[in-house]
């Protein structure tokens, strides 16, 4: 069943309760038309619904979202994905700052460009491990604090992605995985960068391919290049800083 | 949390404020009721080279003659009148707003450069500092400055911003966090033609505060904000620095950064920060400046702030939020959103 949402005016509290009507009521698809900022859009929101977005959605789209689809055909302002649980975000465009921020579980995928500090503080927990994929470039402290998961960076617009400094400050978890990989001195503090091997290249390759197929874009372009992980350094790259430990 | 927005027309086509009333009402959930606020450059076209000088009045019959007064002692005021407001349901008339064509006497600043500004400038810290009830809150050649403490559009309806026309509008939707929210403390804030909205926190405001004041400048407005009105007045009016320069002397490259640079570039971002280290803003923030000039954007070094821009024919949009620019332009082009600490300038070419 389809159900079609005209959000033109419309306050988030009402759009998220006719989001929430519709999928009680059975359906598996909702449109939502002149989306214009509106807040919170699927937050909590649970199911096996595809939700599709024409405009702009506002902040934490997707916040604590548990199993549903939402395919963005316009940019994202702040944190899609906040602390996001299962499903799949699906972004035809660009989006604002921490995207993914906390995310625990689930799929991101940004066509373009994401703001600063992108997947900040991930995490992971057993069979949870989100995964969120740039194809265009991230800016300063991509992956801060990150503890879990796996950020993929294309860089599509140029040999490799153009991202400032600060990468990965401060991550004891997970891994940012760059085509072409980053200047030293972009690295940030407690993260080290190494190339990586044809045997972590094939756990990438599976999320490349997503990707290209979910924005017709040709894998091969990609596939075939240099990929660098950038990890922590230590479990605990903080540890001298915050206790006295002998 | 805040919600700024600015747009500049740089053919200076006017605009009414009711596109500005919908961008900052679709960002209500930045604020918390307590505060908005408009400017407008270019409302005052028949009276453009008095300085509009826009008073809170507690009262009209004690304060409002020792604030004439004042005015009359340092030059003519050609012609003053109540700025006409409209009653709100919720929103409470606490100030008696009024507004005061000025011409300042330059003869009566002999070593100034700007005398007629530094007189202004003299007024409004005079009568902020030692007139209560009284509060000079934007003093600036044809720019209107429109707040109070209530919602966006409360406070857009309660002075009918639609009624008035400009090239450039900025606005703001606050939710204030560390001082109450009062009339004197809504943005923009003005002084001369610098107005300022702000998203953020100046964590350095104590040093930026002591910094300012001993060029004689007074903060009376219980809010950060203040300071980076009285900051651009400093460096740009009286030391001369162009915009670029003095944006990056207050939110300035990383001294690591600095390093890595070309000798040349390097020399002069050393010398700017070292000439102006007690200028430098700490602390998240995302800002919207305008002068008669021009208008700038910019966030702080590390980006804590939400900002970003479009562009539609003569006009620059920025903005905290996407939605809001497209709000107001539907048809607006590529957004884009700046890097930390780099300066978006609007200037006008007509």
């Amino acid at each position: 069943m389809v159900v079609r949402i005209d959000a033109r005016g419309m306050h988030y509290t009402p759009l998220n309760r006719a989001i929430r009507e519709a999928v009680a009521s059975g359906a598996t698809e909702i449109v939502l038309d002149n989306v214009m900022g509106q807040r919170f859009i699927a937050d909590g929101l649970r199911g096996d619904v595809t939700i599709t977005i024409h405009g702009v959605p506002g902040g934490d789209l997707g916040m604590f979202m548990s199993g549903p689809t939402c395919i963005v055909h316009g940019n994202c302002e702040h944190a899609p994905g906040n602390t996001m649980d299962a499903g799949q975000i699906i972004i035809h465009g660009s989006a604002g700052d921490a995207v993914a921020h906390s995310m625990r579980g689930g799929k991101i995928f940004v066509r373009d460009n994401i703001g600063y500090r992108g997947g900040i503080h991930m995490k992971q927990y057993l069979e949870k491990r989100p995964i969120l994929v740039i194809g265009g470039s991230a800016r300063a402290f991509l992956g801060e604090y990150m503890a879990g998961g796996l950020i993929l960076v294309l860089g599509k617009e140029d040999d490799r992605p153009r991202i400032d400094r600060g990468i990965g400050s401060g991550i004891h978890g997970g891994m940012i995985v760059i085509r072409g990989g980053i200047d030293e001195e972009n690295l940030g503090v407690g993260a080290m960068m190494s190339e990586l091997s044809p045997g972590e290249m094939s756990g990438i390759e599976p999320f490349v391919r997503e990707f290209s197929g979910n924005f017709g874009l040709d894998p091969d372009t990609f596939l075939n290049d240099r990929y660098f992980r950038v990890s922590p350094a230590s479990a605990r790259p903080f540890a001298s800083k915050y206790t006295w430990e002998v | 949390m805040c919600g700024i927005i600015g747009v500049i027309d740089r053919a200076r086509k006017r605009m009414d404020g009711t596109g500005i009333r919908s961008a900052l009402a679709e960002m209500d959930e930045r604020g918390s009721g307590e505060g908005a606020g408009y400017a407008v450059y270019g409302a005052f076209p028949e009276l453009k080279d008095y300085y509009a000088i826009h008073v809170f009045f507690d009262d009209l019959h004690e304060t409002k003659p020792r604030v004439e007064e004042e005015l009359s002692k340092w030059g003519v005021i050609e012609h003053d009148e109540a700025v006409p407001t409209y009653e709100q349901p919720s929103l409470r008339k606490i100030h008696i707003p009024w507004r005061f064509f000025f011409r300042p006497d330059p003869h009566l600043m002999p070593r100034s450069i700007t005398p007629e500004d530094d007189v202004v400038m003299h007024v409004v810290m005079k009568v902020n500092t030692t007139i209560p009830g009284a509060l000079i809150f934007a003093s600036g050649k044809n720019v209107a400055v429109f707040k109070a403490s209530g919602w966006p559009e409360e406070v857009a309806d309660f002075y009918r911003i639609q009624d008035y026309k400009g090239y450039l509008w900025m606005g703001h939707n606050r939710y204030p966090t560390n001082t109450p929210g009062w009339w004197g403390g809504a943005h923009p804030f003005n002084l001369l033609n610098w107005s300022v909205v702000h998203n953020g926190e100046i964590t350095s405001y104590g040093t930026n505060r002591r910094y300012i004041e001993s060029y004689g400048y007074q903060c009376t407005m219980y809010t950060d904000t203040e300071v980076v009105a009285y900051l651009f007045d400093l460096l740009v009016r009286r030391h001369g620095l162009p915009l670029e320069t003095a944006v990056r002397a207050l939110a300035p490259p990383f001294w690591d950064e600095i390093d890595r640079m070309p000798d040349q570039e390097r020399e002069i971002f050393r010398a700017i920060r070292l000439a102006y280290g007690s200028a430098l803003m700490n602390g998240p923030f995302a800002i919207v400046v305008a002068n008669d000039q021009s208008m700038v954007g910019f966030t702080d070094r590390i980006k804590l702030r939400p900002l970003v821009y479009g562009e539609k024919g003569d006009r620059l949009y920025i903005s905290s939020e996407e939605a809001a620019i497209r709000t107001m332009e539907p048809d607006v082009g590529e957004i884009t959103m700046p890097k930390a600490g780099e300066p978006i300038i609007g200037r006008y070419v007509a």
